[in-house]
């Protein structure tokens, strides 16, 4: 079956910048996907690219099979993109906006009451002949998605949709976005919440400095951490020297609180806690962690920009 | 192929004519929408300042001035100062629609459309067009409150009308396109527009002027515009009509064909 997203060997350069550097990605349809990466990775970049927003140095980028250039018409009718600023028209009402977006990709009475209905999912239904102007954030933010869905794209981008939204809109934004992605949407999210792209997403390609440094389902990302944990040491006293052998171990030392980073195979809880005894050290408390996605994320881009 | 698959192919291309034109339909709804709601600012006041015009150089000059034989000088200039507020409003119209559009950021709602550059050319334009020309019958309509005004050939009236204002409208594209800032598309009205508009014939016969400024005028493409349409009123012009409509749609394909060309390649719009 076609993929809901191809894209294959995109470059994109702007002046100096090189923002992609030979991105090859394949996106399955009904997959929940999520495109992590620190600013400035070419995210929004490659987004770009898939909605024309940008145009593409060299490569292809095609949506269900439609080439962004070559079959634009079908790949942006197949595509609902939901950017990451805040505009809006400061001349509509949400119904008025919504109707005309609708009417831009050939939709006329006949979506009237999918617009209905997206304003109800949405919370929107109140606020239907509200000017733009006068709504809150939050709200500006609901009529995006809503605009990005008018035409029953099976293809959605969220660019970042949580960015400056309280926390009850967010579980609200992605209680309805997980009811897309079961009514069969294909869902591709680019988010700085780490902790949503790993409670959301299926499988998650993280970008940095143009290019993808990992590719993987969320399990295999995880997994990657695995080999490593984290032990949080509490002291009842505060420590004057640490050992030196424990020295290339320690993350971090806040007060009272150590944190050990140690891998499986080299090091040992029992080694770490018998170095402490021996130094005289008194133990109030101690937990470990396995490593979540931030870990990962950072350990990866961190390893991208020491290469 | 067979008679069903040929039925069906026609049937699919059908639908996605009709997808488009109900796309461009709405763009062109929209634009309307946008200088209807505010319709005080943008029909309303360019026909009051045309009527304050009329009155103030109708009363100073028509005892002074008779630029056509039998014409008086209030309506001679009726004409000149219908299609300088048709052109200055067409102007206005799909600049003023580019640039917020760009500013705000609400512009990606069209690009991210099935529209294609030429539709989104002739939506811009028409609305422009339409809105010069509901000012244009505007002042018209009050200024015969003022002067009855003879009618030589309404087609001609009417085919001026239209050209020009699409004329400026793309224009308008062009500047909206190009300008950054609210203050550049101000320099463009202020420094080009607005002198090329009166330099062009509103209040006088070019005829009337040096021989410098004679020859310059005919370099002005608004001269013919405003010529042309006063013939349509008169029957009596400055130069030939014709010359005047070969002038007008010469610069409508030139300009028109640089904004589709700046709008297909996304100049400014699509990075």
């Amino acid at each position: 079956m076609t993929a809901a997203v191809t894209i294959r060997g995109v470059h994109k350069r702007y002046g100096q910048v090189r923002a992609l550097r030979g991105v090859d990605l394949d996106i399955a349809r009904g997959e929940f996907f999520g495109l992590l990466g620190p600013n400035g990775a070419g995210k929004s970049t490659l987004i770009n690219i898939l909605a024309g927003l940008a145009r593409l140095d060299s490569g292809q980028v095609a949506v269900l099979g439609f080439d962004v250039i070559r079959d634009y018409r079908q790949a942006r009718r197949a595509l609902g993109i939901v950017p990451q600023e805040l505009v809006y028209d400061p001349f509509f009402s949400v119904r008025e906006v919504l109707n005309l977006q609708a009417g831009y990709f050939g939709l006329g009475r006949e979506s009237r009451g999918w617009v209905e209905e997206l304003m109800q999912a949405l919370g929107l239904a109140d606020k239907a002949n509200a000017n733009l102007r006068g709504l809150s954030g939050g709200m500006k933010r609901r009529v995006l998605v809503a605009q990005a869905l008018v035409h029953r794209p099976p293809v959605v981008v969220l660019d970042e949709p949580t960015a400056g939204v309280d926390v009850e809109l967010r579980q609200q934004l992605w209680r309805f976005i997980r009811r897309l992605h079961g009514d069969g949407h294909t869902i591709v999210l680019t988010t700085h919440y780490l902790e949503e792209a790993e409670s959301l997403c299926e499988r998650i390609a993280i970008l940095d400095q143009g290019q993808i440094i990992a590719l993987d389902s969320k399990a295999g990302l995880l997994a990657r951490g695995m080999d490593r944990q984290a032990l949080t040491v509490h002291t009842v006293d505060p420590l004057d020297h640490l050992p030196p052998a424990l020295e290339p171990l320690l993350k971090h030392r806040r007060g009272n609180e150590l944190v050990f980073q140690l891998h499986r195979q080299t090091d040992s809880i029992a080694g770490v806690l018998d170095a402490l005894r021996d130094a005289g050290v008194t133990i109030a408390d101690l937990h470990t962690e396995k490593p979540d996605l931030e870990d990962v994320f950072l350990e990866l881009t961190r390893k991208e920009q020491r290469a | 192929m067979s008679v069903r698959g040929f039925a069906d192919r026609n049937k699919a291309r059908a639908a996605r004519q009709g997808w488009r034109l109900r796309g461009f339909a709405t763009l062109l709804h929209k634009e309307l929408l946008r200088f209807g709601k505010v319709a005080l600012q943008t029909l309303l006041a360019p026909v009051l300042t045309a009527l304050l015009y009329l009155l103030v150089f109708g009363h100073v000059l028509e005892a002074h001035v008779q630029v056509f034989p039998g014409v008086r000088y209030t309506a001679f200039l009726i004409p000149g100062l219908m299609m300088m507020s048709v052109l200055q409003n067409a102007f206005a119209n799909s600049s003023s629609s580019l640039i917020q559009s760009k500013i705000t950021g609400n512009l990606v709602f069209v690009l991210l459309t099935p529209l294609s550059s030429a539709e989104l050319y002739l939506a811009f334009v028409l609305a422009a067009v339409l809105r010069g020309v509901a000012v244009g019958l505007g002042v018209y309509g009050v200024a015969l409150v003022f002067v009855p005004l003879p009618l030589h050939s309404s087609m001609t009236v009417l085919g001026f009308l239209v050209l020009s204002s699409a004329v400026l409208a793309s224009l308008g594209v062009i500047a909206g396109l190009w300008a950054d800032k609210f203050d550049q598309l101000a320099g463009f009205q202020n420094f080009i527009i607005m002198p090329l508009t009166f330099l062009s014939g509103v209040f006088y016969s070019i005829h009337s002027l040096p021989a410098f400024w004679l020859a310059a005028s005919h370099f002005n493409p608004f001269f013919y515009m405003i010529d042309g349409f006063r013939y349509g009123f008169f029957g009596v012009s400055d130069v030939n009509p014709w010359l005047s409509l070969g002038v007008v749609l010469a610069t409508l394909i030139v300009l028109a064909g640089l904004s589709l060309e700046l709008l297909r390649r996304g100049y400014k719009i699509r990075s």
